[in-house]
């Protein structure tokens, strides 16, 4: 059965045929023919944003907290080129994002018309693809492929700019419609010597360690990667994305692993002599200095995309294949193969160097720094106690709350201190690294899962790139819940400039912290001189009320936990917890940029892995 | 890398849509891989083009190109040439500068270009225009041949290159291999 109808309204159709309940967007010229189409009949919610990198940024916390691909729709020129940061980070994170852009008219392509902007051009380097409509009736058949290409294989962005000729014009709606991808091809599980390959490793292996990433949690993999870790008795380092997939409190998982990783998982994986890497890319921000990464081990990499396979370091055992099929194929082998007790025992010894770097070197919260702090005029809460305190709350009155973070020292203390115990549940930009990610993001992840609650642990660098989209959030009933841990600075920033550029605080300070901002007026003429006083600029709370969020600051630590319980009591409204922690709090522990994982700092002065401090003490 | 300097040919059948050659272009210079030759051209399939690219190993292994070749939506197949099994030619278009009033000089450039088995394609008072294909090595020395002598102007294509026998990449592409 087929039917007349414009491009527009195939767009409107094939989402809904798509199964799409949530669409991110903001109108404009090229695309009000498509926004036309909408109305009370149509089956997906349409979410108003007030920036287009808020649409695409909430898209990818809908598809991390969903599982599904999450859809944002922009005009054409500078709406799509606004958008071009969610689909690079979205890309780099391989989350399955579809962003359908309007482009002028086809016969105006190449005119420098009115926002005209060649967004398939732009964005080439960091979809994983992109399509240009300029026919009707490609419509449904092209939306069809970018949704299967962003969700299978390694998922990632797709752009599909679409011309308003396209959508003006009329075609023969039908549906479903077959797929052209000719040159596109999955592979499900490994080849079987590759396997073999990889058992023979693992048979021979007294020092294994399994380094699970972000492919984990895609490939919805945990209960498999549980089955397999418990097989081995093998102890686990997640990366950052990754955090969640195996519960931090089973005995096995050894925390994050990278620069802002723990002790032992650095220390487990520069001893092992066996990695077995799964859905994960071996990123600059995990390996330190790579030729001194993991010198005695030998490798495993189970990837789905075959490029990343010794991408960055040779393979013993290359695993092209789906994450979960392959640890479904190697579970089924080691359940005839491994004796649990000699495993056990076989991996005594190993487990035995693991718990010491464990029991010496937790985590700690830094309460020192924040003490020192007091009677400077600056926030003197410790941000890990902070951020560890919210953890703990958000799960009391929801054990399935999804945590988001934006980028930098606030990002890494929630995933050392939050606590995940399910993947899903962690949402925050790790290649990219895209500050003011969190509260669009958090936004995408409250319309995907609104029955969880979604907690939000910002700082006041990235609050400031995207808190517009708490008029969204305020508006469209998504009340998440904003704990912004406000150190006055660009915190990550200061801490390099602390530990490697001497102190030096270059442009770092955002003076709206505790501390705020005092010094010399002076108006455009230069008429009026004088002093303002220390005031914070913005005072958070104001701006919070102005979107009608439930504004609280918290300036010490006994008002913690009252906030954050009126935090988790609020239904309604989004809320805005301001924390004024220590601006010189830092995250430990670090492995220096550049520099091997052997010299991962436990605190300023102590680097307890180092073979370089050793051979000093040893002269 | 030790094998810096050697050069890989590179076959890649191609959908023919207006991004494809764009895609794998642009591929090369995100990933700082090198390109020292590039021919596209139709192929007996229709929407099918072909992409012969030469290569090297400076920054990434010859593997790592051809994954993340793989990983283009619309390339449908890529090979690496073998040198051994494969015919790879070249074109080139020289302009020498020969005035017909200097006999000598002119029957030397016509002698270079009969050495290499190579044809005269334009003739003027003042000029010759010579075509010539062959392997890069062959064209490499026709050139230094013609060096002693006046060349205004060298044209020179990409590489192309078929594999000998009678397999093909199209049929290997029809097993699903790519």
């Amino acid at each position: 059965m087929t039917e007349r109808i414009t491009g527009a309204k195939a767009i409107v159709k094939t989402l809904e045929r798509l199964d799409v309940d949530t669409v991110f967007g903001l109108p404009g010229g090229a695309i009000l023919t498509t926004y036309n189409e909408l109305n009370d009949n149509t089956k997906f919610n349409h979410i108003l944003v007030r920036h287009e990198q808020g649409a695409g940024h909430a898209a990818s916390g809908y598809a991390i907290a969903t599982g599904k691909v999450g859809v944002a729709m922009v005009t054409s020129g500078p709406a799509a080129t606004n958008v071009v940061t969610a689909l690079a980070d979205a890309n780099m994170d391989s989350v399955p994002i579809v962003v359908i852009t309007g482009q002028v008219a086809a016969s105006l392509i190449g005119t420098d018309a009115f926002q005209e902007a060649d967004i398939v051009g732009i964005t080439l380097p960091v979809t994983k693809h992109s399509f240009l409509v300029t026919k009707p009736e490609d419509v449904p058949r092209v939306l069809t492929e970018a949704f299967h290409i962003a969700s299978t294989g390694r998922p990632g962005a797709v752009l599909v700019d679409i011309t308003k000729s396209a959508m003006v014009g009329e075609l023969d709606f039908e549906f479903p419609v077959e797929m052209e991808l000719k040159g596109y091809n999955l592979k499900d599980h490994p080849d079987h010597q590759c396997l073999s390959a990889a058992l023979e490793l693992i048979k021979d292996s007294k020092k294994p360690v399994i380094y699970a990433g972000g492919g984990c949690v895609r490939a919805n993999a945990e209960l498999e990667l549980m089955q397999f870790v418990k097989l081995l008795n093998c102890p686990v380092v997640t990366t950052l994305q990754a955090r969640g997939v195996i519960p931090d409190s089973s005995t096995f998982a050894l925390g994050m692993v990278g620069m802002h990783g723990t002790i032992a998982a650095a220390g487990s994986l520069q001893e092992a002599d066996l990695i077995i890497a799964l859905g994960t890319r071996f990123s600059d921000r995990v390996t330190g200095r790579l030729s001194e990464f993991a010198q005695h081990a030998k490798f495993i990499q189970a990837d789905v995309d075959a490029s990343e396979i010794g991408k960055n370091r040779e393979i013993d055992a290359p695993l092209y294949g789906d994450v979960k099929q392959t640890l479904r194929f190697l579970n089924s082998e080691l359940e005839n193969r491994v004796d649990q007790h000699e495993q056990a025992k076989k991996l005594q010894p190993w487990w035995g160097f693991i718990n010491e770097l464990r029991e010496k070197y937790p985590l700690y919260l830094d309460e020192e720094c924040a003490q020192e702090s007091a009677g400077q005029g600056l926030g003197n809460l410790s941000p890990q106690a902070v951020i560890k305190r919210i953890g703990e709350v958000a799960k009391e009155h929801d054990e399935d709350a999804v945590f988001v973070a934006g980028v930098g020292q606030h990002q890494m203390w929630a995933s050392q201190f939050l606590g995940f115990e399910k993947p899903h549940n962690w949402v925050q930009s790790a290649g990219l690294g895209t500050m003011g990610y969190a509260i669009p993001a958090g936004m995408g992840a409250k319309a995907g899962r609104p029955s969880s609650d979604v907690w939000v642990v910002d700082g006041d660098g990235c609050f400031q790139m995207t808190n517009q989209e708490l008029a969204t959030c305020r508006l469209a009933g998504l009340p998440i819940k904003v704990m912004l841990i406000n150190n006055g600075t660009l915190g990550m920033p200061r801490q390099w400039q602390s530990l490697l550029y001497n102190n030096h605080y270059s442009q770092t300070d955002l003076h709206d912290g505790a501390d705020g901002w005092s010094g010399e007026i002076v108006r455009g003429d230069g008429v009026e001189k004088g002093t303002r006083e220390a005031k914070p600029v913005p005072d958070f709370m104001k701006l919070a009320e102005a979107y009608d969020c439930l504004a609280i600051r918290v300036t010490r630590p006994e008002e913690v936990d009252e906030a954050l319980e009126r935090a988790a009591a609020e239904k309604e409204r989004p809320v805005v917890v301001e924390f004024q922690v220590a601006k010189n709090a830092k995250v430990f522990p670090m492995v220096p940029a550049g520099e091997s994982n052997d010299e991962i700092m436990y605190t300023q002065n102590l680097r307890p892995l180092s073979k370089r401090a050793a051979k000093e003490v040893a002269r | 890398m030790t094998s810096a300097a050697h050069k890989y040919t590179l076959s890649i059948l191609v959908e023919n849509k207006p991004s494809s050659l764009t895609r794998i272009t642009g591929l090369f210079a995100r990933r700082a891989f090198n390109i020292h030759s590039l021919a596209v051209g139709p192929t007996q399939i229709d929407d099918v083009s072909r992409v012969t690219i030469v290569t090297d190993e400076t920054t990434a292994p010859v593997e790592q190109i051809v994954n993340q070749l793989r990983r283009l939506i619309y390339v449908l197949k890529v090979t690496v040439m073998d040198s051994n099994t494969s015919v790879n030619r070249e074109i080139i278009l020289v302009k020498v500068a020969a005035d017909s009033s200097v006999v000598a000089e002119r029957t030397a450039v016509l002698e270079v270009a009969n050495l290499f088995r190579t044809k005269v394609v334009d003739v003027t008072p003042t000029s010759l225009t010579i075509e010539a294909t062959g392997s890069a090595t062959k064209l490499h020395g026709f050139i230094e041949a013609l060096k002693p002598y006046n060349i205004l102007e060298i044209v020179k294509s990409g590489t192309i290159a078929i594999s000998r026998g009678p397999d093909t990449l199209e049929e290997a592409h029809s097993l699903g291999e790519a």
